[in-house]
């Protein structure tokens, strides 16, 4: 009886604090990492942040497959320092979700065992310089519209990481236009090239906004928690409202015959995606998973050793310093 | 130190002269120099800053919000440390 007296207090504490941090977020006032937070938020911010860094990490390996072949110097070093962002930005969100408490080492032990996801569209190969274009005009196009409405969610610093990452973002997005673009005013050949990335990216970049709002489960709690701002179908129908234009300057054909300005509702009407072609990719049949997973794995394993030189020589030099003091 | 993984640092850049080291954010090295070297790869790509200080977060004494109470509620009724508490005739000037 009295274990049961106790426990109805900590429940009544619970509740009001609760109650504190909701109305907190409802003023749009952000969460820090040391004020309280219910176990929920804290999981979920785990879960998303870390997905979102694993992403961009992963993200780097389908462009780095072309760094080597670009086409000119002016284009090489573009890919490279938009690799090197991807880097950055996966830096920026580890440190972040770092300070929910959960370590470096996990997350990464979370990718490489493959219990934490990453965005589908990277299980997909970059078969053509082509698809170097399509990348940062389709896919960057569709992460910068996920990515802003991030900079003002209620969990201090992860809007901070976002603003930063939005801010470098749309260069990506400009560099992938412009090799288009010049694909698009070059030869036949060139300008099929094109076309081929198109078809072949514009589908799993509209899956890259994620399920419709009746399949996603996430979506009501997160909104409710400023996690997420706008839902997963508004974000998509932004994406295609702001992207065929686009196309049709390039002179590319969207690929699908259900694509319609609706004059009435002022958006593109479009056609059925294939849902089941995403969720065969999210649960790790995608046509690169597992190459994309065992480079991650490679690049951590057989960095190994650099780490440990660099341990080890940190504490040669830190005993030096102690005997130079003495 | 002698550990497998590289402790957690604190970021604080001056964009320019003139201002203030602001925290920029954290990332992980084995010693200050590579913490430093690593601080300018992720935080100063494009020119952002014109200096970096680097600490290691273990040794950063935080306030804990479950006291900001008895930390900071002081100051809330002290209205007199203020200019605007006293008042004086409107035509008064350069005051």
């Amino acid at each position: 009886m009295k274990n049961q007296g106790k426990k109805n207090v900590r429940d009544e504490q619970m509740k009001s604090l609760e109650e504190i941090f909701e109305a907190k977020i409802a003023r749009d006032e952000k969460i820090e990492p040391k004020d309280w937070m219910p176990e929920k938020y804290r999981k979920t911010h785990i879960r998303q942040i870390s997905q979102h860094a694993h992403s961009e990490i992963v993200g780097m390996l389908p462009e780095g497959n072309w760094i080597t072949r670009a086409p000119s110097l002016r284009r090489k070093v573009a890919l490279l320092a938009k690799v090197q962002d991807e880097a950055g930005h996966g830096l920026y969100l580890y440190s972040a979700c770092e300070t929910l408490g959960i370590s470096r080492e996990e997350l990464y032990d979370q990718l490489h065992s493959g219990k934490a996801k990453y965005s589908s569209i990277f299980n997909y190969p970059t078969l053509t310089w082509a698809d170097i274009g399509a990348i940062g005009w389709l896919v960057d196009g569709a992460a910068i519209i996920n990515q802003v409405p991030l900079c003002s969610t209620s969990f201090g610093p992860y809007a901070r990481a976002m603003v930063r990452v939005c801010k470098e973002e749309s260069f990506h997005q400009r560099q992938g236009y412009e090799i288009m673009m010049t694909l698009c005013n070059g030869t036949q050949e060139q300008k099929d090239m094109a076309q081929d990335a198109l078809d072949r990216w514009w589908w799993p970049a509209l899956m890259m906004l994620g399920p419709t709002d009746d399949e996603s489960t996430h979506t009501e709690q997160s909104m409710k928690w400023k996690l997420k701002r706008k839902t997963n179908d508004e974000l998509r129908q932004q994406f295609i409202d702001q992207t065929v234009p686009q196309a049709d300057i390039l002179g590319l054909k969207v690929p699908d015959e259900d694509l319609k300005y609706n004059n009435e509702t002022g958006h593109y009407d479009f056609g059925e995606i294939d849902w089941e072609e995403f969720w065969q990719v999210v649960k790790g049949h995608g046509m690169c998973n597992k190459e994309r997973i065992s480079a991650r794995k490679n690049a951590w394993d057989n960095g190994e050793w650099v780490r440990d030189a660099a341990v080890a020589y940190a504490d040669k030099q830190a005993e030096k310093d102690v005997k130079e003091a003495v | 130190m002698s550990k497998k993984n590289w402790p957690l640092w604190e970021v604080f850049v001056r964009s320019k002269n003139g201002l203030e080291h602001r925290h920029f954010g954290s990332l992980h090295a084995p010693d200050a120099d590579m913490a430093l070297k690593n601080a300018r790869d992720v935080y100063t790509r494009r020119s952002e800053g014109v200096s970096i200080w680097v600490v290691e977060s273990k040794n950063i004494k935080a306030s804990n919000p479950d006291d900001n109470g008895e930390m900071f509620e002081p100051a809330a009724d002290k209205a007199y440390r203020h200019p605007t508490f006293y008042e004086l005739p409107d035509d008064i000037e350069h005051m």
